[in-house]
């Protein structure tokens, strides 16, 4: 039992005529890409916002923080997936989810895939500032306070700059979580990379042809990925620091 | 188009004996299969020996590397292959999607598990191991009786928050039409065109079960951390 390889047929045409195999699954990257990087600006957002107000001392802020990390935390990403794209539209008022389900393709399925990312990618960056935030030494607070600083000045002159510091390294593995999460999207439509190594596959019948080209596409993102957050993190290291790793966490 | 509760009650018997057992079956096999492979690995990552080292390092590096849904494609399709190819058939042999799902699962799970159980073997102090030896133990031995127990039970929450995730990740065999709880609810779904209500009460259900699960693990956290 052999499988027969044929790697000429990343050069042939796809049946949609827009170029070479390997052209359609470049494409696909660049559509993983834009839609981790659209995500990415909603989660470190609301991920910054929620994970702050959650060492803060206002009791009901907390609370809320609390109760939405835990709701989408608690619910599989696909399952996240089919209430932005099948859900959420029914609920808006009619114009608006009408509005929605009549965007063209690719734009029907990027716009619930990158809300969708975002916001479960939002969760695990509230998780990691917060845990930046508390590893800081109490006295760091208090000498915010002892200069005479508001709590929201002791967060952005003090606090902050710190914590995010020490958890660039997480952000970094997460940054390449949402990258691989972005292909839960191919279940809504959207044709990003893996999505599209599928389809190449139902065109060519070249099964592991279509999956290792993906596969070797996701490990070069990676390692770019991995090279560009270790500079960013030597440009902002604070000299005398002992750069912080993590407690192992579960995770994807 | 009001919201319909009885299609849901109706569904109930459907996705629960056929979607939440197929569901739950997976983890459970997916935990145990991948937490013994994931120690195994884990002791080959720490081996004195270079290239068994760097074989398991390889290979937990390439699985978590690329997405769960590419994982799941490339077993789908290979299995066939490695079976006939055990078998010596000359022909890809057939396998459902359960089985794929199960040998997916835990290789895939294996390389995150492996992360886990090497920093519990990382966390045990060196001490231990040279008593071990000094005892006359072999490695076997002195892993068997002095170092997983110990790494084992330290990592006991963080194992079961990855089985948390595990519980949540198999929802993606949706990708290959396997009927867990997610794709039983699908196919009612689809076939009454109430896709508002089953998605709904699909996320309910996974979040009440995670949640549940997620203060139980925080619980015993809490009780392990006295005892140490």
């Amino acid at each position: 039992m052999h499988y027969s390889w044929h790697w000429k047929v990343l050069l042939e045409t796809e049946p949609g005529g827009t170029g070479s195999y390997l052209h359609y699954l470049i494409v696909g990257l660049g559509w993983t890409l834009v839609t981790a990087a659209a995500a990415w600006v909603i989660a470190l957002v609301i991920g910054a916002f929620v994970g702050t107000v959650r060492t803060t001392t206002l009791h009901w802020a907390v609370r809320i923080g609390n109760l939405y990390v835990e709701i989408f935390r608690n619910i599989p990403l696909i399952v996240q997936m089919f209430l932005w794209f099948f859900v959420v539209p029914e609920l808006l008022p009619e114009q608006l989810g009408n509005w929605i389900k009549q965007m063209p393709p690719p734009w029907g399925s990027y716009l619930p895939a990158v809300m969708c990312l975002g916001i479960f990618t939002s969760v695990r960056i509230a998780e990691q500032v917060r845990a930046g935030i508390n590893s800081l030494p109490r006295g760091q607070r208090m000498a915010g306070t002892a200069l005479g600083l508001t709590q929201a000045q002791t967060y952005r002159y003090v606090i902050l700059p710190q914590a995010f510091r020490i958890i660039l390294p997480p952000l970094t593995s997460e940054s390449m979580n949402i990258i691989k999460n972005s292909s839960v999207a191919l279940t809504i439509g959207l044709l990003e990379l893996t999505g599209r190594a599928r389809a190449m596959q139902e065109f060519s019948f070249h099964v592991f042809e279509a999956f290792t080209a993906a596969t070797v596409i996701y490990l070069l993102t990676n390692l770019v990925v991995v090279l560009l957050m270790r500079i960013l993190e030597q440009r902002v290291r604070v000299p005398g620091l002992i750069a912080a790793g993590g407690a192992p966490q579960a995770g994807h | 188009m009001g919201f319909d509760f009885d299609v849901i009650e109706r569904s109930l018997p459907y996705l629960f004996r056929e979607g939440m057992t197929f569901t739950v079956t997976l983890t459970l096999i997916a935990m145990t299969g991948g937490i013994i492979f994931g120690t195994l690995l884990a002791m080959m990552r720490l081996s004195a020996l270079k290239p068994v080292s760097m074989l398991a390092g390889a290979y937990v590096n390439l699985m978590r590397s690329i997405p769960l849904v590419l994982v799941i494609f490339w077993f789908f399709f290979l299995v066939p292959y490695i079976g006939a190819w055990i078998t010596g058939a000359n022909q890809p042999i057939r396998v459902g999607a359960w089985m794929s799902a199960v040998i997916t699962f835990t290789m895939f799970e294996a390389a995150y598990y492996c992360e886990i159980m090497r920093a519990g073997i990382q966390s045990i102090a060196r001490g231990q191991v040279w008593s071990g030896y000094a005892l006359g133990l072999n490695y076997w031995q002195t892993m068997g009786y002095i170092v997983l127990p110990q790494a084992f039970r330290n990592m006991v929450p963080v194992l079961l928050t990855q089985t948390i995730i595990l519980f949540q990740d198999t929802s993606l065999v949706y990708v290959i039409s396997a009927t867990d709880f997610l794709g039983a609810a699908a196919k009612i779904a689809n076939r009454d065109y109430r896709l508002v209500e089953m998605y709904s009460f699909v996320a309910v259900v996974y979040f009440v079960i995670s949640y549940s699960l997620s203060l139980l693990v925080k619980q015993l956290q809490n009780r392990i951390a006295v005892i140490r």
